[in-house]
């Protein structure tokens, strides 16, 4: 099963469908309790970074759990920002910190938030973007990334202004800071492989 | 950098089951173009970045209506989408969301009641929302007028609601930098001038509010081949050209238009 964790941020429709379509069979859980079992878990996101955190707070235990028992990992957007420390989005707000480092905000003089479809460098050939090619485009909305302390997580980034962090990979974790499940046919390559993680 | 936007529309008529695509000329004639979530479903295998929606009967009672074709374009289409026509609360606007919307349009209701833009942004986000602006040209330059300099002289341009149907003597630039102000984070700008005739995108328009304003715009009205958006891509900093009937009636079809537009240079998603 693989669980998209609902902690009442925004509408779980279109990750629900995407996921769906590539034969995922996911499950909406809004009860922490619920996601024992789970076979790969999805933390999707909208909002900002504090009220996120708030949000996730009775989910932290079993997601930490899960990230240390190895449970294939898939965060989104604020997702993907939450697994760090902080945010200068909301300043005393403290992330998981599961990736050391902080997420801040684009730099002025581009256009914030970035919306729109913008092309991926690829830092790390993992698993995740089989299929994917340099320069493919993706879909982002987003007015803050995350910058971690070790480089090496960093799975991909794009250029907004400057050097986005635009994926990010740590042992069973990947988190993207783009929508996979609003990017078209490449997006829905990138969950399928998600997908496939969860069953070897 | 961020890719220029190809962006199909589609004007629903919700007044049968399903609801229907239609092609309006000038804001008049209509034209009887398929079936939305068939015509969406299309569009997004054809490689269309996003898929705005609008219901031309703006009606509260047809809601349901649009909230069963999102719902059902939602399961198969994966770009975002975005849908317009007579929201006229965050409440509306949650139904919509709730079906699977990523941005919602308001246009009239925003000119009558302007903190709806706060009210909507605030909860979702700008760029959640999406200002349209029906902009008409006017050659009589006034006092404390956002004046344009076109070919054919200097105009200012104002805004027009209910579809086109009346005026509101809103100037439709400062009415722009206004809502942006209020949390819109987009500006969907068709000029009346040019829709329905073929003769290419208001170049002077569109120029003038993707400079003013610090939000993406989306040019609309005129299109007619892929050199309108070309030329619409050169000339402006437009971030995205949005059409109607030269997709709607298989004259071009978006992945065509990417590929001629990626071959002169314009940074597209192909």
């Amino acid at each position: 099963m693989i669980a998209i964790v609902n902690y009442g941020m925004g509408n779980l429709f279109s990750i629900y469908n995407a996921l769906d379509r590539v034969g995922a069979g996911p499950k909406i859980i809004a009860d922490p309790k619920d996601l024992a079992g789970a076979d790969g878990i999805v933390v999707p996101g909208v909002g900002a970074f504090g009220s996120c955190m708030d949000q996730l707070s009775g989910f932290e235990g079993v997601l930490r759990k899960a990230f240390d028992d190895g449970v294939p990992m898939f965060g989104i957007c604020i997702g993907m920002q939450v697994l760090f420390e902080e945010s200068e989005e909301s300043p005393g707000a403290q992330g998981l910190g599961w990736i050391e480092g902080k997420v801040v905000r684009l730099p002025d003089g581009v256009m914030i938030p970035q919306m729109g479809w913008n092309s991926l460098a690829i830092k790390r050939p993992v698993q995740m973007f089989e299929g994917i090619s340099e320069g493919d485009m993706f879909y982002f909305v987003h007015s803050y990334y995350g910058l971690p302390k070790d480089r090496s997580v960093i799975a991909a980034t794009t250029e907004h202004g400057v050097e986005v962090t635009a994926a990010v990979v740590k042992n069973n974790l990947f988190a993207t800071q783009f929508h996979p499940e609003k990017s078209g046919a490449k997006g829905l390559k990138i969950l399928e492989n998600f997908v496939r993680s969860t069953r070897c | 950098m961020l890719a220029r936007r190809i962006i199909p529309c589609l004007d629903c008529d919700l007044q049968v089951p399903g609801g229907r695509v239609v092609k309006g000329i000038e804001f008049k004639q209509i034209r009887y173009a398929g079936i939305p979530w068939e015509l969406a479903g299309k569009y997004y295998e054809d490689g269309a970045d996003e898929i705005v929606f609008l219901d031309i009967t703006a009606s509260h009672e047809r809601r349901e209506t649009m909230t069963s074709v999102i719902k059902k374009t939602s399961e198969s289409v994966f770009v975002p989408l975005a849908v317009g026509g007579g929201i006229r609360s965050v409440e509306e606007a949650r139904e919509v969301f709730n079906a699977g919307a990523d941005k919602i349009t308001v246009n009239t209701s925003a000119l009558k009641r302007p903190e709806l833009i706060s009210e909507i942004a605030d909860k979702y986000g700008n760029q959640a929302v999406v200002l349209a602006i029906d902009a008409k040209r006017r050659n009589t330059p006034e006092e404390g007028r956002e004046i344009v300099q076109t070919p054919e002289g200097p105009c200012w341009f104002e805004c027009s609601f209910y579809g086109g149907r009346e005026f509101t003597g809103i100037d439709a630039i400062a009415w722009a930098r206004k809502a942006v102000s209020l949390g819109a984070g987009e500006i969907l700008l068709t000029s009346m001038d040019r829709d329905g005739t073929y003769d290419g995108f208001d170049i002077p328009l569109t120029d003038a509010v993707s400079k003013r304003v610090r939000v993406p715009v989306i040019a609309s009205g005129g299109c007619a081949s892929p050199e309108h958006m070309l030329e619409v891509f050169q000339k402006t900093d437009a971030s995205a050209a949005l059409a109607a009937s030269i997709f709607h009636f298989g004259e071009y079809n978006i992945a065509d238009v990417k590929r001629f537009l990626k071959e002169r240079g314009v940074n597209v998603r192909v």
